[in-house]
């Protein structure tokens, strides 16, 4: 085995030739699991078997380890990715850093975080720009409560792809009714947090199997995609399909004869002729011109850095939002958001925060609600939030604020909260809705009962309008007596 | 020769080009985000500019990002005087072209002392006339932010580093105690004698840069492209040895060669490598192959384990 796998990497072509342009966005991914699951092997395999990895570097690496390898004559994977030489002398991984690697399909961006204390912050963190989450456990141990709590935080940061990358498998003697028993336990997780695409894979990532070589030789039960062939073919994702959205960044004047606005497109599309609306002063207007510097274009869409012209005298100024005129994002002053508190300082109830959302900056101020409780997955109520807490909260602003729900749109729902006093960033949100008093379904002693077919009650709950509101619920599964007599006690 | 006429023909072939590729096309949005967000929301920006390859594709985004506008801030090119001469003439060339605000600036303790990279070692030559004048420089401009090249893929300790990353009044990083940097929101609030580098190209990695130069036709310094050149061989690098300045040593003989430069810096620091690349088709097939990191011939990464991350704790970039 050992003298396949090392014949392969030395294998690998050099002859190679030149990409062709690459059809599609990068992927940017998170993976997450502890050092134990070999998280850092796995990493340190991607890069090694795509060839990110060059010469000098593993040489490098080969000193700083003086001579140390793996048990397949490579380096020591966990020296190449600990960059900062804190790490490299104790030994442990300090914040998120990002990994680059490309394959001829696709190339993606990792974003790669540690599994142990501050996780919660380190994750969101690496979880905020990801379309995709690597859960990583190992094939022995099995699902553990650490990996309840990736997988919840993932889907709260708005992952809806996830990939189970059962590790060490070859440590179970290539055992297919283990993996199996894995897979299965974990798409029934991920199905109760709302997502539904899940891909599992055996792997071994030290002896780099079903990571980007498959491990047909070990496994011939397993037919399914390489770990590298379920990224190239995962989704990114895309505001594309919601109203237009431009967060006005500054505004250019190079000239009395021309007044552009320019930003970053956050939402849907726009071509000249489309009426748009200013918020928050709600002045309405037509798009004249998109300009680039390439040429004027005739379409924009989300994604796109460019320049629009109106074709009248409006005023707008940086932090302004220009919205299409039949789908627009809600205002007002207060919101409920779910945030993740970063700093050791935590969130303190009623105090006045900076919130930057896109290129708008405002004053508000947080009041707690409640705060999750990954073991359980229950809401608790709470007064203030701890560093690494999940809370929801309410906000309230001195001025109008411009939202969409970050379900509908990841760029203007998410915010983040500035300290004013160390001016350090403490808090990345996610707004979920214009603030009710009401509270929801679930204010106070009011409740909704819905009894339900199980199968049917998963779906629900598994659906995208469900899945973000699937705290609020509470399911239990009962038989058709007993809920007959739940239901019968209410009438009265 | 007229600029406008020069800048019409550029403009021209750009308005016919084929549109970039969704992966480069998505990189340039991020990075033209980026110089809009750090133009509105400090003071007095500055745009570290070292003419090389990832210079020129900042300067790049830079125009696009401000078009139909000129770029809002000055070019800072920290000079050591150890610089190649065709770099220093294609700077000059450049800024003329597209009408660009350069400041330069070497250290004059520097050139008063006569620290060259012969005489003090690459580490304290590298501290004093880059580091150290980085540091000057900055100060003397105010300069609350300053766009630099960097990118992740570089090396270990950038590939930590944030898009905005914070320094402290004197110049300083902390690995340690980053601010968290969520979504494509950046927090850009700082106090007085603070300041942040940002880097629009933090996402980018070596192929990209040479990808979107060919497709954007970008124009760089002509030692990126191989030519038969006189060069040194000394502590296993290739010098150029075209500067009078630099002295045979015994046992030294020039020699001829195919020759290229995947990076450049200060000449007596930078090795060359053999290649026949003469155009960016043959560039990006050898880089595609190619076994070893770009910054493989710098001396000043490797003269001390941790080299890079130490050298940008105490400002350097």
């Amino acid at each position: 085995m050992t003298a396949s796998a090392t014949a392969t990497v030395a294998a690998f072509p050099a002859v190679e030739t030149e990409r062709a342009s690459r059809d599609s966005r990068p992927l940017r991914l998170i993976t997450c699991g502890s050092v134990d699951d070999g998280k850092s092997t796995l990493i340190g395999r991607l890069l090694w078997d795509t060839k990110a990895v060059k010469e000098d570097q593993a040489a490098t690496l080969q000193r700083d380890s003086s001579g140390k390898q793996n048990d397949l004559g490579l380096p020591d994977f966990a020296l190449l990715l600990d960059g900062l030489q804190a790490e490299r002398e104790q030994g442990i991984t300090i914040d998120v850093a990002y990994r680059y690697f490309s394959t001829d399909r696709r190339s993606f961006i990792v974003a790669d975080t540690p599994g142990h204390e501050q996780y919660t912050r380190n994750m969101a963190t690496g979880a905020s720009t990801a379309d995709l989450a690597v859960l990583l456990v190992d094939a022995r141990t099995g699902i553990l409560e650490q990996t309840r709590r990736h997988a919840t935080i993932a889907t709260l940061m708005g992952i809806r792809q996830f990939v189970l990358a059962v590790n060490k498998i070859d440590l179970t003697g290539y055992d297919r009714a283990r993996f199996d028993e894995i897979s299965h336990e974990f798409k029934e997780l991920a199905l109760s947090l709302g997502v539904k695409q899940i891909t599992a894979i055996p792997v071994s990532a030290l002896k780099g199997e079903n990571v980007v070589y498959d491990g047909r030789a070990s496994m011939p039960w397993y037919e399914g995609p390489t770990l590298v062939e379920t990224l190239e073919k995962a989704t990114v994702r895309s505001n594309q399909t919601v109203g237009f959205r431009l967060p006005v960044q500054r505004v250019s004047r190079p000239g009395e004869s021309f007044r552009g606005y320019q930003g970053t497109v956050a939402g849907g599309a726009v071509k000249p002729g489309d009426s748009v609306v200013v918020l928050p002063s709600g002045m309405v207007a037509n798009v004249k011109q998109i300009v680039t510097f390439d040429l004027v274009r005739n379409a924009a869409v989300a994604g796109d850095a460019i320049t629009l012209v109106l074709d009248r005298q409006v005023d707008v100024s940086r932090g302004d939002m220009i919205v299409s005129i039949d789908s627009q994002p809600m205002t007002g002053r207060k919101f409920d958001a779910q945030i993740v508190a970063l700093q050791p300082e935590g969130i303190e109830p009623g105090k006045r925060y900076w919130l930057k959302s896109g290129s708008r900056r405002q004053r508000v101020s947080v009041t707690p609600a409640s705060q999750l409780d990954l073991k359980s997955g229950k809401w608790n109520a709470a007064e203030a939030l701890p560093m690494n807490a999940i809370g929801k909260v309410a906000l309230t602003f001195d001025e109008q604020a411009i939202f969409d729900t970050y379900e509908q749109n990841r760029t203007t729902g998410a915010f983040i909260l500035i300290d004013p006093d160390t001016h350090n960033t403490i808090a990345g949100g996610m707004i979920t809705g214009r603030h009710s008093e009401l509270g929801g379904i679930h204010k106070g002693d009011e409740r909704v009962i819905l009894s339900l077919p199980a199968d049917l009650a998963d779906k629900l709950m598994a659906t995208e309008i469900f899945s973000s509101r699937r705290h609020d619920a509470e399911v239990r599964h009962t038989n058709a007596g007993r809920a007959a007599e739940l239901l019968a006690g209410l009438d009265e | 020769m007229s600029d406008n006429r020069n800048e019409a023909e550029a403009r021209s072939a750009a308005a016919s080009k084929p549109p970039l590729d969704p992966h480069l096309k998505a990189l340039e949005n991020e990075a033209i985000h980026i110089f809009r967000e750090v133009a509105a929301e400090f003071e007095r920006p500055v745009m570290l500019y070292s003419i090389g390859k990832d210079s020129s594709v900042l300067l790049h985004l830079a125009r696009k990002a401000f078009h139909p506008g000129r770029v809002p801030f000055p070019l800072l090119h920290v000079n050591t005087g150890w610089k190649f001469a065709e770099m220093i003439a294609f700077r000059d060339e450049i800024v003329k072209r597209y009408d660009l605000d350069l400041i330069e600036h070497i250290n004059p303790r520097g050139a008063a002392e006569n620290v060259t990279p012969f005489t003090h070692g690459s580490a304290r030559y590298t501290d004093i006339m880059k580091t150290e004048a980085l540091r000057q420089a900055l100060d003397a401009g105010k300069y609350d932010a300053a766009f630099g090249g960097a990118r992740r893929d570089e090396e270990a300790s950038r590939a930590k580093e944030r898009i905005y990353s914070f320094r402290t009044p004197d110049h300083r990083w902390d690995p340690r105690n980053q601010r968290p940097e969520l979504w494509n929101v950046y927090n850009g609030m700082i106090n007085r004698g603070e300041s942040v580098r940002a880097f629009p190209l933090s996402n980018w990695t070596e192929v990209d840069i040479w990808r979107y130069i060919q497709a954007e036709n970008i124009p760089i310094v002509p030692l990126y492209f191989a030519e038969k050149r006189p060069y040194i061989e000394r502590d296993g690098m290739m010098i150029l040895a075209e500067d009078p300045r630099l002295e045979l040593l015994p046992g030294e003989a020039k020699q001829e060669g195919l020759i290229r430069f995947r990076t450049l810096g200060c000449f007596p620091l930078t090795g060359a490598i053999r290649s026949t690349a003469t155009t960016l088709d043959d560039i990006i097939s050898e880089l595609e192959t190619a076994t070893v990191s770009e910054r493989q011939g710098r001396a000043i990464d490797r003269d001390q384990s941790g080299s890079m991350e130490k050298k940008k704790r105490e400002g350097y970039f």
